[in-house]
C-alpha cells in the first residue's frame, strides 16, 4: 500500500484515488442489508417462517419450489426454506465463537511475542508455522480423533486454526509500537509496565484485528459447514447448512433444491461478509496513509 | 490474508536482524555471502517446525483414550502374556522420554505406527491410498494456476474488465468446494450425462472432481496474479518494450506475468499445504478413494496413530514444498539474497 501511495499519480492517470472519493459502491450497500437480513434471520427466525425447521410431512416430500413452500420440500415433507433460516443460527453460531476464540487467543500471543524477548519472540513465530502448516479441517479431524465430534470441537478446531493470522498482525504491529517515540518516552517516565502494555501497547497493536476479523468470519462460515458437510459438525437432523446439503446430495437427481438452496445461503453470507471486511480494510488502509 | 502475512513480514525482520549479526565473524561482506546463511535459516526453520509437529503428535498419542499395546495385539490373541511380551518389545514400559525418543527415530524411519482399528503399519493404510490424491490434488493446482493465468493475464490494467473478475473472484472464493462439486455433478453428470457420477477410473471421473478443487484457488492465484501484472504493466520499461513493436499479448505473456510470477510461487506454497483440506471434501463429494476417506474413517473409529500419520505427512508436504518455494524465490530474484 504505501507502495502505491508513494507511486506519482501521473502514471494512474484519473483513475487515481477514485476508489477514496466514490460513495459507497452499490455492492457494498448490497453486502450490508444481505447481513442485515441474515442477522435478524439469526436473531428471529419465527418472523420468516411459519413452520418448524424439523416439522415433517411425508405426503408433502420432494415437493418443487413453489408448490412446497418458497424452496419446496425434502425427503421428509420439511419445509427446505425453513430449515435454511434456522440453520442459519448454527453456522453464525459457530463462526463467531471460533473467531472469538482466534481472536482472544491470537492477541494475547501476538503480544506475548511482541513484548517478550527474542527467544519467546522466536519460540512463538516458530509455533505460529506449525498450526500454519495444518489446514483447518486437518486440525478439526484430528481433535475429532481425540475429543469426538461435536459443535464445540467444531468451534475450538477453527479458532486454533485462525490463531496465526491473528497472533502474527498483533506481533507485526506490537514490534512497531514498543519501538515508537511514544513508548519510548513513557518508559523514560517511569510507566509501569502492565499499564504501559494496557494503554499503550495494546490500542495499537489490535487496530486491524476487528477487519482480519470480519473477514476471518467468512472462512470460519465455510470451514463450519464444509466440517458438518463431512459429518463432524452438528448431525443430520439439526437444519446446519452443510449437514443439508450433505443430506440432500442423496436425493440429487429427484430433488436438486434440496442441496443447492444452503449451498445458496452459505455463498450469500459469505460474500457479503468478504465484501464488508474488505471495504472496511481498504478504508482503513486509505485512513493510515492520509 | 496472505498478501497481509508477507506485507507483514519484513517490518518485523528488519528491527531483529543488527541483533543475529552482531557478532564480527558473520558480518557479511557483500549481497551474495549472504545466500548460505539465508539458506541455513531457512532449512533450520523447517526442520524446527517438523520436530514440533512431531513432538505435539506424540502427546496426542501419550494424552488420548486407546492404548498402543491394544492396537498392537489383534483381539484373538488378546491373553495377558501376549500383551506383556508386546510392552516388553515396543517399550511401552519404559520412562517417557525414552519412548519419546523411540519414536522419533521409528518416525525417521519411515514407520508411523500401527492402526488401531485395522492392526496394519500406517505407512501402509496412507500409501494404498495415495495414488488417487496425489492425482487429484495435482490437476485441481494444474485447473487453478491455468484458469487464474488465462483469467489474469487478459483483464489486468483494463478497468471495467479487472473489476468484473475481481467480483467473479470474490463469488468463486466464497463458494465452498462441497457445494461446487454437487451443482458440478447435478449439471454435468445427471443432467448432462458427460462425466461419471463417482469413482476414480481414468481422465473423465477426474474432470469434475478436479474443477471442484481448483475452481476455488482460481479467485486466490488470480486475484495476486493480476495485482503483479498491473504493477508491472506500470513500469517504465513496458514502454521500451511496446516500442519495440512486440505486440500486447506478448508483453503481457512473455514480460508482466514472469515479473508476476514471485508472488504467485510463493502463494501457491501456502496452497499446497491447504489443499489436502479441500481434497478431503472432493472426495466425499464425487465418492473418491484416497487419503481424505482413510481420513474421515479414521477420525470415526478414533483411531489416533492413521490421523497423525497423515497430520504428519501433510506437514512434511507443507513444509517441503514451502521451503523449496523460498529457495526458489532466492534462485528468481537475487535482491532477496541479501535480507537477512
Amino acid at each position: 500500500m504505501t507502495a502505491a501511495a508513494a507511486r506519482p499519480a501521473v502514471v494512474r492517470g484519473p483513475r487515481s484515488g477514485r476508489t477514496r472519493l466514490r460513495t459507497v459502491p452499490w455492492g457494498v450497500v448490497a453486502a450490508s442489508a444481505v447481513l442485515v437480513l441474515v442477522l435478524l434471520v439469526v436473531a428471529f427466525p419465527g418472523l420468516f417462517t411459519s413452520r418448524g425447521p424439523l416439522e415433517a410431512d411425508p405426503l408433502q416430500a420432494f415437493l418443487p419450489p413453489g408448490q412446497g413452500g418458497l424452496l419446496g420440500t425434502d425427503q421428509l415433507g420439511r419445509s427446505v426454506w425453513s430449515r435454511v433460516a434456522y440453520g442459519a443460527r448454527y453456522s453464525i453460531f459457530i463462526a463467531v465463537a471460533a473467531t472469538v476464540v482466534g481472536v482472544l487467543v491470537g492477541v494475547a500471543i501476538g503480544l506475548a511475542a511482541g513484548l517478550g524477548g527474542r527467544v519467546t519472540d522466536e519460540v512463538t513465530t516458530r509455533g505460529l508455522d506449525v498450526v500454519a502448516a495444518f489446514p483447518a479441517i486437518l486440525l478439526a479431524i484430528v481433535l475429532v480423533t481425540i475429543v469426538g465430534p461435536g459443535i464445540p470441537t467444531v468451534i475450538v478446531a477453527l479458532g486454533i486454526a485462525s490463531v496465526p493470522r491473528y497472533a502474527r498482525i498483533v506481533r507485526a504491529e506490537t514490534h512497531v509500537v514498543r519501538r515508537s517515540g511514544y513508548v519510548e518516552q513513557s518508559v523514560t517516565f517511569g510507566l509501569r509496565r502492565s499499564t504501559l502494555v494496557v494503554r499503550h501497547v495494546l490500542p495499537h497493536a489490535v487496530v486491524s484485528v476487528p477487519i482480519l476479523a470480519t473477514i476471518g468470519l467468512g472462512t470460519c462460515i465455510l470451514a463450519a459447514s464444509s466440517l458438518s458437510f463431512i459429518g463432524l459438525g452438528p448431525k443430520p437432523p439439526s437444519p446446519e447448512w452443510g449437514a443439508m446439503l450433505s443430506d440432500g446430495r442423496n436425493y440429487l437427481q429427484l430433488a436438486w433444491w434440496i442441496s443447492v438452496f444452503p449451498g445458496v445461503a452459505i455463498v450469500a453470507v459469505v460474500v457479503a461478509v468478504s465484501v464488508v471486511g474488505r471495504r472496511l480494510q481498504r478504508h482503513f488502509e486509505h485512513r493510515e496513509q492520509s | 490474508m496472505t498478501a497481509l502475512d508477507t506485507q507483514a513480514a519484513p517490518t518485523v525482520d528488519a528491527p531483529l536482524a543488527p541483533t543475529v549479526d552482531a557478532a564480527p565473524s558473520r558480518a557479511r561482506v557483500g549481497g551474495r555471502t549472504g545466500t548460505p546463511g539465508v539458506v541455513g535459516r531457512r532449512l533450520l526453520g523447517t526442520v524446527l517446525v517438523l520436530w514440533a509437529s512431531v513432538t505435539v503428535a506424540f502427546v496426542a498419542l501419550q494424552l488420548a483414550p486407546g492404548s498402543a499395546v491394544d492396537a498392537l495385539v489383534p483381539p484373538t490373541v488378546r491373553t495377558p502374556e501376549a500383551l506383556a511380551a508386546v510392552t516388553a518389545e515396543w517399550g511401552l514400559d519404559r520412562p517417557l522420554v525414552q519412548q519419546y525418543g523411540d519414536y522419533v527415530v521409528r518416525l525417521l524411519h519411515g514407520d508411523l505406527g500401527t492402526s488401531y482399528q485395522l492392526h496394519r503399519p500406517v505407512i501402509d493404510v496412507i500409501g494404498s491410498q495415495m495414488g488417487p490424491t496425489v492425482q487429484l490434488a495435482t490437476a485441481g493446482l494444474g485447473v487453478a494456476v491455468l484458469l487464474a493465468v488465462i483469467l489474469a493475464v487478459s483483464t489486468a490494467g483494463r478497468p471495467w474488465a479487472s473489476r468484473i473478475a475481481g467480483g467473479a473472484e470474490l463469488a468463486i472464493v466464497s463458494i465452498p468446494e462441497f457445494w461446487l462439486g454437487i451443482v458440478l455433478l447435478f449439471v454435468f453428470s445427471f443432467s448432462l450425462g458427460w462425466f461419471p457420477v463417482a469413482g476414480a477410473g481414468g481422465v473423465s471421473s477426474l474432470v469434475l472432481p478436479a474443477v471442484a478443487l481448483g475452481l476455488g484457488l482460481v479467485g486466490l492465484i488470480s486475484q495476486v496474479l493480476r495485482e503483479g501484472v498491473e504493477r508491472s504493466l506500470e513500469q517504465p520499461y513496458t514502454l521500451s518494450v511496446r516500442a519495440r513493436g512486440v505486440s500486447e499479448t506478448g508483453l503481457r505473456l512473455r514480460h508482466s506475468l514472469r515479473h508476476a510470477s514471485l508472488p504467485v510461487v510463493t502463494l501457491l506454497g501456502w496452497l499446497v499445504g491447504g489443499l489436502l483440506g479441500g481434497v478431503i471434501i472432493v472426495e466425499q463429494v464425487f465418492g473418491r478413494p484416497g487419503i481424505g476417506v482413510v481420513a474421515l474413517q479414521a477420525a470415526q473409529a478414533r483411531d489416533l496413530p492413521v490421523v497423525l500419520g497423515i497430520a504428519l505427512l501433510s506437514a512434511l508436504v507443507y513444509v517441503t514444498v514451502n521451503t523449496a518455494v523460498d529457495l526458489l524465490a532466492l534462485l528468481i530474484d537475487p535482491r532477496l539474497r541479501s535480507r537477512s
